[in-house]
């Protein structure tokens, strides 16, 4: 029963970490908390759908899916952060205004989808079987389904890992994260460096929402729950570490799956709340955030 | 004559502190200048707007004919003009190696690049030894030599240097001043140094431009600025 419990967990908090992961790419390139994350995610995810129905091969749809929500983040910061951040420089909502902008988009997309799809549940054909491995004669919850979401997130998780700390672009991403202005300096293009941050977020935010959704139903809110999941576990990990954000979805995930089972599903939410609260008390920085003040 | 640094008329509107007013000089190829000047005398916003991080408000400036006003810092930095800023212009969060990379990282000659990176090593062998470190367990000297060693992996033409000296101990600022003066031999560079540390700078210098309040209220040699008692008395601090 334990191993169960743990293997949902890993499940579930695989998930959260790519949604941690989108938040702390674009936070950590624009300062900027992107409430549309879980909106694009989910209009990248009916592309996928889409894809999906017309051809029956979810595996064309996946890497499509994931084109989209990379270039869909690259447009948001084109269209709207860059252009807020350059319009309005100061006055009191200066560094509000971008995050405003992303709440006003996750209406725009999220209505966008209602019109071309409808507001109704879709059923997103899974590729693989929903129906736990078997030992024996021991069924458990854990599904090949389960094991794709867990392995895909490794996967896109080892991916980033390799370009932040191998290549020139992850140092370029880096620098410009954490000194634009020196990054400036020595030649780093920060602005396409930053934009190139949001297309990483929104691609990781695509995985999720094509790998998850085949388990549940599609709608144009259906990944809301877990941008929630995902900003707490992002906070836990300190809202700029990439590491943190993948530690923190995955304790989030493994703890939320030990509470539904061995207290009740009417307590999670309610845990994750409260988990958020003491990691902001006793650690504000989060479990692997840098020093506080560093800048804002 | 459209060789070399050339500020003509150049202003920047701040308000009253930091701002600078229709400043004029010409630094040849290959000249080291210091500006000297008190706090607040406009000295890092004249080298910030010629490096495209502020935009001034009239005036222009050219490097060798080509202006440097309405470019982005980064595509200066790609043409050879590099700022290093006040500070110790590293970031802390990167190990040294990674600090070094970054003077580099746009260059499409890695094989140059490497060459700069032996140079650079060979030039400041503390580096050499602390590769692995980040660059915030290093001390304020070592520092300062990183960020002058990422920049000569730019391969730099026009150096800017903001306050080198800033918060180090005076032996360490002797030998920063005797490495910018032995690297500029090397590699022809230009440099402008920025420095409240009047005496260090003009020691190295060719020239020396002084300024107050936006203003610039001499040039000339070092042997003459100080053979002027009253510009020793009011800037030169001695």
């Amino acid at each position: 029963m334990f191993i169960d419990t743990l293997l949902i967990g890993l499940s579930s908090g695989a998930i959260y970490s790519l949604m941690a992961l989108a938040l702390v790419l674009v936070w950590r390139s624009t300062r900027v908390i992107n409430f549309a994350q879980s909106g694009q995610a989910v209009l990248s995810t009916y592309i996928g759908y889409e894809i999906t129905v017309r051809t029956h091969n979810y595996w064309i749809s996946l890497p499509i899916a994931i084109i989209a929500g990379a270039l869909l983040g690259s447009f948001i910061d084109l269209l709207f952060i860059r252009v807020l951040t350059k319009r309005v420089k100061s006055g009191p909502i200066a560094e509000i205004a971008p995050v405003i902008a992303t709440l006003g988009l996750l209406g725009l997309i999220q209505s966008l989808i209602g019109l071309v799809w409808g507001n109704a549940f879709l059923q997103y054909p899974s590729p693989l079987s929903a129906k736990g491995f078997t030992f024996g004669s021991h069924t458990i919850p854990f599904s090949p389904q389960n094991a794709m979401i867990v392995l895909s997130s490794a996967a896109i998780l080892a991916i980033f890992g390799i370009i932040f700390k191998y290549t020139d672009l992850g140092l370029a991403l880096r620098a410009a994260s954490f000194q634009p202005e020196i990054a400036q300096l020595a030649g780093v293009r920060v602005a396409r460096v930053r934009n190139i941050g949001w297309a990483f977020a929104g691609s990781a935010g695509a995985v999720a929402g094509a790998v998850i959704t085949p388990t549940s139903t599609l709608s144009p809110n259906s990944l809301d729950l877990l941008f929630v999941s995902g900003f707490i576990a992002a906070v836990i990990g300190g809202l700029d570490s990439l590491v943190g954000a993948v530690v923190g979805g995955v304790v989030l995930g493994v703890g939320f799956s030990f509470i539904l089972q061995y207290i009740g599903s009417s307590v999670t939410f309610l845990m994750g709340f409260i988990i958020l609260m003491i990691v902001l008390l006793v650690r504000p920085r989060g479990i692997f955030g840098s020093k506080a003040g560093r800048h804002a | 004559m459209s060789e070399g640094l050339i500020v003509s008329n150049l202003s920047v509107d701040f308000g009253a502190v930091n701002a600078v007013h229709e400043l004029s000089f010409h630094i040849r190829p290959g000249e080291l200048v210091a500006l000297i000047g008190a706090n607040g005398a406009g000295k890092s916003t004249l080298i910030r707007t010629l490096s495209g991080l502020i935009t001034p408000s009239q005036g222009m400036a050219s490097w060798n004919g080509v202006s440097l006003i309405g470019r982005r810092p980064e595509e200066l930095a790609r043409q050879g003009i590099v700022h290093i800023s006040e500070g110790r212009a590293v970031i802390p969060e990167l190990t040294v190696s990674e600090n070094l990379a970054l003077g580099g990282i746009w260059r499409r000659d890695k094989k140059d690049v490497e060459i700069a990176r032996e140079q650079t090593l060979a030039i400041f062998p503390v580096l050499a030894s602390r590769l692995g470190q980040r660059a915030d367990s290093l001390s304020g000297g070592e520092r300062q030599m990183l960020a002058i060693g990422r920049a000569l992996i730019s391969r730099p033409k026009l150096l800017f240097l903001d306050e080198p000296s800033l918060g180090l101990a005076p032996l360490i600022i002797e030998e920063i001043f005797r490495t910018i003066d032995a690297l500029r031999t090397q590699f022809g560079l230009t440099v402008l140094l920025v420095e409240q540390n009047a005496m260090s700078a003009l020691r190295i210098a060719d020239r020396g431009l002084i300024l107050n309040l936006g203003v610039l209220v001499a040039t000339g040699t070092p042997d003459e600025l100080m053979a002027d008692p009253q510009l020793r008395a009011a800037y030169l601090g001695i």
